[in-house]
């Protein structure tokens, strides 16, 4: 089975600052696949990469076997590529509704819809049926995001990127806010959306957690994938090591 | 695995699972039906759950809204030159003043409304006004004749004649990132410069007879320029708050990086959202033309002051991302009115702009508090 998205030798660098040196990834359709590393292993900038945030500087990528540019964020979206951002990238003062259809705004139907009039009835109801489907308990889908509690502003952020995903969804620490119940929602919910078919990346620094919900596990260190654990192969101990370099034991 | 094109749920069949986190004390069984009901169809609209986010809707705007309470603050203060001035003040020719007065900041007010939901800001909608109406007299002028269709070409002339301010402050405001509000005291400056250059500072460039038939009529009992004022604001309201574009606005006012990220382009949707406000400053420069039949080129030095305190009086955001255009229709009163009282109890005018800049810092207080409240969770 070819990988959905794949990253051979990719370089980034800030400055003077080599941030990604040589990175290999991949994910499978279907597979969630953590990618864990310590704070500045080059996590985040990863997957700024690959969601087209912005271009590396070296290294290519395969989308479905194909070599891919991402023009965009919204280029790769196009492509069923959607991201879970670490600072959820929500407008405070819209609701949850409104915040799943920013930037694919419905518009109604015949003169209206050519007048630009957006139709907010039909997007509140199909976000209500995509949030209560993956069991937020999110009740209010109007009352501005802000007014959420940090958990369900969380869940909002997940929704929305989870209901547009055809392919792929990123997700950047996405229980970092939550408590205990609500991280066992996402990570249930996590596991339900790959079972769909879609695959999920998931960026966290919570090692039971990566445990319990991956298919596979990268470590990232220094800007390079240093090694790589299927299902069961893995344990808290081994992953620490091979984030810190305790454990130097390539493959 | 089968994708619709449009949004859909994950999994509408598997089970969900089970909410501990749910406080409310239906618990488990009622998410369970929740769940059942997605497998049958869409939520039914009739469900209490929908109804009461119907209600909490309606209670949010009810409420919650500053318009509402700031019609009350207008109400209070009408009553209260009323009773200290019952003889001129309430009397349906100095109401007629007071909504004609209002009208010109009204047309102004509606464009910033725009640009300041989206968290600009356009300090340079007084100069662009008069920038405009020099536009319109000079081009009248070269045109000739004194008919309506003279005003009319004076009218295009003063909409574009402003808006070019406001493709300048746009793109230098997204192109060159020098923020709004030095971008926009700099075109302050330089509209009003050029306007004075036009006329070396003299309003006696020649206008057509038609504008003076224009500024005697009271077509049903107000002048043009109100139910100009009017228009413009139902138009403008229904667009901010009916389309695409205007949500797009809210949502580049709540969080710029949020709407970039979703696609939407950040950079072109602000250079739009000043050339309406500039735009609109011009077509203020044709309306006061009309009241005057002169051009009035030193004379909107603290139109901006009362536009954006009528504009925060009605409950827009300073910090962008919330606002009603009702609001600020309503908000602009306060200034007008509170001036046209102060004048009618005989207060030195000067007065007017010392509560006027009061009251603006007042408002914008009242929205940071709304603000911290909000989002203290
Ligand atoms: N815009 C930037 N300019 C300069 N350096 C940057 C920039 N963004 C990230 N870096 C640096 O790149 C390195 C990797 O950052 P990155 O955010 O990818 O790490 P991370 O693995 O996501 O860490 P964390 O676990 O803390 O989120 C860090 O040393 C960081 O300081
Ligand atoms: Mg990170």
């Amino acid at each position: 089975m070819t990988a959905l998205l794949e990253a051979h030798g990719i370089y980034k660098n800030y400055g003077h600052v080599e941030v990604l040196r040589g990175v290999d990834f991949d994910v499978r359709a279907g597979e969630v696949v953590s990618l864990i590393g310590d704070n500045g292993a080059g996590k985040s900038t990863l997957v700024k990469i690959l969601s087209g945030v912005m271009p590396p500087d070296r290294g290519e990528l395969r989308l479905r076997g194909e070599p891919v540019q991402f023009e965009s964020p919204l280029h790769a979206r196009e492509l069923g590529i959607e991201t879970v951002y670490q600072d959820l990238a929500l407008a405070p003062d819209l609701g949850p509704a409104e915040n799943a259809y920013v930037g694919r705004e419905i518009l109604k139907p015949g003169l209206l819809g050519w007048l630009g009039v957006i139709d907010k009835k039909t997007m509140r109801e199909k976000a209500r049926e995509a949030f209560v489907s993956m069991g937020t308990d999110v009740k209010d889908m109007d009352a501005p995001v802000a007014a959420l509690s940090g958990g369900q502003r969380q869940s909002v952020a997940i929704c929305r990127s989870v209901m547009w995903a055809k392919g792929l969804v990123f997700m950047d620490e996405p229980t970092a806010a939550l408590g205990v119940r609500q991280t066992r929602k996402v990570l249930d919910m996590i596991r339900r959306v790959a079972d769909q078919g879609v695959a999920v990346v998931l960026i966290s620094h919570n090692m039971p957690d990566v445990l319990q919900v991956s298919d596979r596990i990268q470590v990232l260190r220094l800007g390079r994938r240093v090694v790589e654990y299927g299902r069961g192969e893995a344990d808290v101990e081994r992953l620490v090591g091979a984030m810190t370099g305790a454990l130097d034991t390539v493959r | 695995m089968t994708v619709s094109p449009d949004a859909r749920g994950v999994d509408v069949n598997a089970p969900v699972p089970p909410d501990d986190e749910s406080t409310t004390t239906t618990g488990l069984p009622s998410l369970s039906t929740q769940a059942n009901t997605l497998t049958t169809g869409p939520v039914e609209p009739e469900s209490p759950e929908l109804r009461a986010a119907q209600r909490a809707r309606l209670r949010r705007r009810l409420f919650g809204s500053t318009p509402l309470l700031m019609a009350g603050v207008l109400i209070l203060i009408f009553l209260v030159f009323t009773v200290a001035h019952p003889g001129t003040f309430p009397a349906f020719g100095n109401v007629r003043n007071m909504i004609d007065d209002t009208s010109l900041y009204l047309i102004m007010g509606v464009g910033f409304t725009f640009v300041m939901i989206a968290a600009g800001f356009d300090l340079s909608q007084g100069s662009v006004l008069v920038f405009g109406q020099v536009i319109a007299a000079k081009v009248m002028v070269a045109v000739g004749g004194q008919g309506g269709w003279t005003v009319a070409v004076g009218f295009v002339a003063a909409i574009l004649g402003g808006a070019v301010w406001g493709v300048f402050n746009g793109l230098v405001i997204t192109r060159l990132r020098v923020p709004p509000l030095i971008t926009t005291l700099g075109s302050l400056g330089a509209a009003l410069g050029v306007a004075n250059l036009l006329t070396q500072g003299q309003d006696n460039t020649p206008t057509p007879a038609a504008l003076t038939t224009l500024s005697a009529q009271l077509p049903w009992g107000m002048s043009w320029r109100v139910w100009v004022a009017l228009l413009v604001a139902v138009v403008a309201g229904l667009y901010l708050h009916l389309t695409r574009f205007g949500r797009r606005t809210f949502v580049i006012g709540s969080n710029e990086e949020a709407a970039r990220r979703s696609g939407i382009n950040v950079k072109r949707h602000v250079v739009k959202l000043y050339v309406i406000s500039a735009a609109l400053a011009g077509l203020a420069g044709m309306m006061a033309l009309i009241n005057n039949t002169t051009t009035t080129v030193g004379g909107h030095s603290t139109d901006s002051l009362t536009v954006v305190t009528g504009v925060a009086l009605g409950g827009v955001s300073l910090f962008g991302g919330s606002g009603l255009m009702v609001g600020t229709v309503i908000g602009m009163f306060v200034p007008t009115v509170l001036s046209n009282g102060l004048i009618s109890i005989h207060v030195q005018p000067f007065w007017q702009q010392v509560a006027t800049g009061f009251i603006l810092v007042l408002a914008v207080y009242l929205d940071q508090f709304k603000r911290r409240r909000r989002d203290r969770v």
